[in-house]
């Protein structure tokens, strides 16, 4: 076990961590700004409670995402201290910006959406749960840009093996980052509402907290309906976009080993790939499909994994499996939400207790998913830490294999014991439920300011 | 001014901006032993809890900057102060969940020991990394080439002592600002003895330098630092004097602003005597420094955006201005 081994998992164990609280921080800030926009326009009590309860789980989850995403920041000049000295021209600059557009307005303005009810006037705090809702999701534009440029680099020239900025804001764009972001952020969205829907559903099922159970699922519900189908949409581009940028990702990720020549590529559904003799030692394949499916023609080419040299194939059976159980989870949560529709056409959404039962018992499914996708995409861009261009071995810091044993050690300690609090406090909060009683707060003025309030509602006014 | 220069004032200013704000958090952290009950730790904790994560970012985006503008340093630091660096980031991440698990939890002890001993590794850590720095570090064709431990020696440690004792300074007199009655009585007690602690760390730690590093010393001397080097010494001892007078005096802004004033001529004096080199002991700035064009894009957004992130920090500040009372943010 070298520095570089190390440092390669525990690299992917801290991020595998981590993107587990910004999905749902991305996803629940962009749901609280819904709740509190209905409380705003409604004045109906109800979404203020939902919208107390629900930034509970929003504050303790946000919490572990920036102590876990401080890590990653500092890995990449600890761990990957050659990697970020060759490529710092054109990939720092996101981070740097990540750090001054995004990070700045999620802490400035958490504060006042956590503790601000009795300090500023309600439409400041819409305000301030809006600003954080664009920070989280600017964040992730950021950090995605930057991950895009290591799979599709733009916007540069190599000297002398270091990488010099060309153009910033094509280095940013680059090719997979549109398609990229629209698949992450709808996946934090699906992710997060799903969680609300179990949630919700957990309580119908024990018959608590009925209706804020009810509105919370129907909200969620419906924000489903539209992301679950777009996921699916976005998870074809994004294949077909590595199919044009990052064939050698592809035909690991399909274990395609032959290119076909003059008929359809077939789409291998489940085999078990043998890296070592090129080949699946069993497969069930459905002929041309692959071809329909990447480059929607029957018969189109689809290079096989044997054009390219042993040494710049990633792992074939992590890929093939990670990838499979993603569009799995994608299709599960397809088929709930057909179900949801008839059951809401009927009327029945909220009584029939084994379609409760099923939201209660796919709603982790969303993280997992999520998982996948992050190991598909970062697996399959190996062995190159920027594609094609620089190997992982040969950005790794100049640091003794100890250093990183000591660190990863310690961190699969620490991460499970945070892992674990984090998991027991959800579950408290939950089991607390809500708080149904305590007073609304106050209708403030700022001085010189005329709040969102006596705009839409002058009777209100003092 | 060049780029460089203008560049590595940025850095330092953001450093110094980071080193009081989140000095202040952790130096609250630190206190946190002497609170006499679970009111009196909410109230330390409801203190800082609507600011320490906007002080703890300007952290992050100074990692951020420094590793767009002056990517050897981020690279070399950072590889050959591993041990240090992470042992810093463990004691964030306890310390950061304490701020949330801590209101959520019935037994809040563990949350107690969580946020103190987080804290205190973070401090200590910190210590240690700015005496790595200052102690030296071996650097071929522009990648560390040095030992896992070089920066451990009695300097550095020396230092993380003195910054336990300085972020307490820094706690103690925030808390005179936000606390009132038994709480702010002993503050006021802390920052005094604090104070004379961190004025005899600075005394042995300005004439411990030129000696662990020796090119300070011909550095002091010399044309143009002998022209100004002594004003921060000077600036050093008037703050600590203003700072026994407004505590005498129970003031209560005062006290922070002459801590800040003491911590700035610590700073500026070991600043100043280490320019031009970011890698001290041989690589300068000009040599550490990116791209051009790198620095004109990251200089252009922070232009742009950190007047606008400091008008609505001080904003959100402002907001939770005055005295905290314990009845609890979350509730």
């Amino acid at each position: 076990m070298d520095a570089l081994f190390l440092s390669r998992i525990q690299f992917a164990v801290t991020t595998l961590f981590h993107i587990l609280f910004p999905a749902l921080t991305i996803g629940l800030s962009v749901y609280l700004v819904v709740v509190e926009f209905l409380w705003l326009r409604k004045k109906e009590e109800i979404y203020y409670r939902m919208y107390r309860f629900w930034v509970k789980i929003f504050a303790i989850n946000f919490a572990v995402g920036v102590v876990s995403g401080v890590v990653l920041e500092f890995e990449f000049g600890t761990n990957f201290s050659r990697f970020s000295q060759t490529v710092s021209n054109v990939f720092a600059p996101l981070l740097a910006f990540e750090g001054m557009t995004a990070f700045f307005l999620e802490a400035g303005f958490l504060s006042i959406m956590l503790f601000g009810w009795t300090r500023v006037p309600r439409g400041v705090h819409f305000l301030a749960t809006c600003l954080v809702a664009f920070g989280s999701i600017l964040s992730a534009f950021w950090i995605l840009g930057a991950n895009s440029w290591m799979q599709t680099p733009a916007g540069f020239r190599l000297v002398n093996g270091k990488f010099m900025i060309t153009g910033f804001w094509e280095a940013v764009l680059n090719p997979s980052l549109p398609v990229r972001m629209s698949h992450m952020t709808t996946a934090a969205f699906e992710t997060s509402v799903l969680v609300v829907a179990g949630v919700s559903a957990y309580y119908l099922l024990k018959g608590k907290h009925v209706d804020l159970a009810r509105r919370s699922m129907s909200i969620a519900l419906i924000m489903a309906a539209l992301f679950v189908p777009l996921q699916i949409f976005f998870g074809d581009a994004s294949g077909r976009e590595v199919f044009y940028r990052q064939p050698a990702k592809l035909a690991a990720i399909e274990a395609h080993w032959e290119t076909n020549t003059d008929r359809g590529a077939p789409f291998v559904v489940v085999a078990l790939p043998d890296m070592k003799g090129e080949r699946n030692l069993f497969e069930i394949a459905v002929p041309d499909v692959l071809s329909l499916l990447v480059t929607h023609s029957f018969n189109g080419q689809v290079r096989g994994l044997k054009e390219f040299p042993r040494g710049d194939r990633p792992n074939v059976f992590i890929l093939f499996w990670a990838f499979r159980g993603m569009v799995a989870i994608g299709f599960i949560l397809l088929l709930v939400m057909v179900w949801a529709a008839v059951l809401w056409r009927k009327g029945r959404l909220f009584q029939n207790r084994p379609f409760l039962w099923t939201l209660l018992i796919v709603h982790p499914l969303g993280f997992l998913a999520t998982e996948l996708g992050w190991i598909t995409t970062e697996v399959g861009r190996q062995p190159w830490l920027v594609y094609s261009l620089l190997r992982t071995s040969e950005g790794v810091s100049p640091i003794p294999a100890g250093n990183v044993l000591w660190s990863l050690a310690l961190f699969l300690i620490v991460l499970p014991l945070i892992g674990m609090s984090y998991f027991y406090y959800i579950l408290k909060t939950l089991d607390r439920g809500p708080d149904m009683t305590s007073p609304l707060p106050p209708v403030q003025r700022l001085a010189g300011m005329r709040s969102l309030d006596s705009i839409k509602d002058p009777k209100e006014g003092t | 001014m060049d780029l460089v220069t203008l560049w590595a004032s940025l850095v330092a200013l953001v450093i110094i901006l980071y080193v009081v704000l989140d000095g202040f958090s952790l130096g609250i952290a630190l206190l946190f032993r002497t609170a006499e009950n679970e009111e009196e730790r909410d109230l330390l904790m409801n203190s800082i809890a609507p600011v320490w994560d906007a002080n703890q970012t300007w952290l992050v985006f100074g990692g951020g900057a420094l590793f767009a503008v002056f990517p050897m340093v981020y690279g070399v630091f950072f590889s050959a102060l591993y041990i240090p660096l992470l042992t810093f980031v463990f004691g964030l991440i306890f310390r950061g969940v304490a701020f949330e698990f801590r209101v959520n939890a019935v037994r809040k002890g563990i949350w107690n020991k969580a946020f103190f001993w987080g804290s205190l590794v973070a401090v200590v850590a910190q210590g240690l990394t700015l005496g790595g720095v200052i102690s030296g570090t071996k650097v071929s064709e522009g990648q560390f080439a040095g030992d896992p431990l070089d920066w451990l020696n009695p300097f550095t440690v020396t230092l993380s002592l003195a910054l336990l004792a300085g972020y307490i300074l820094l706690g103690s007199t925030y808390l005179i600002i936000k606390t009132t009655g038994a709480v702010q009585q002993r503050a006021y007690r802390q920052a005094f003895r604090s104070g004379w602690v961190v004025l005899g760390f600075q005394i042995i730690v300005t004439i411990w330098t030129p000696l662990h590093y020796p090119s300070v010393w011909a550095n002091w001397f010399s044309s143009p630092r002998i022209y100004f080097i002594w004003t921060f010494p000077i600036l050093g001892l008037v703050a600590f004097y203003a700072l026994l007078k407004t505590l005498k005096r129970r003031r209560e802004v005062w006290p922070f602003l002459c801590s800040v004033g003491f911590f700035l001529a610590g700073y500026l004096g070991l600043a100043s005597s280490l320019y031009p080199y970011a890698i001290p002991p041989n690589i300068t700035f000009q040599e550490a420094a990116a791209q051009r064009e790198t620095m004109l894009i990251t200089l252009w957004g922070a232009m742009i955006v950190l007047p606008m992130v400091l008008a609505y920090v001080i904003y959100s500040y402002s907001i939770f201005r005055g005295k905290v009372g314990n009845e609890g943010y979350h509730a």
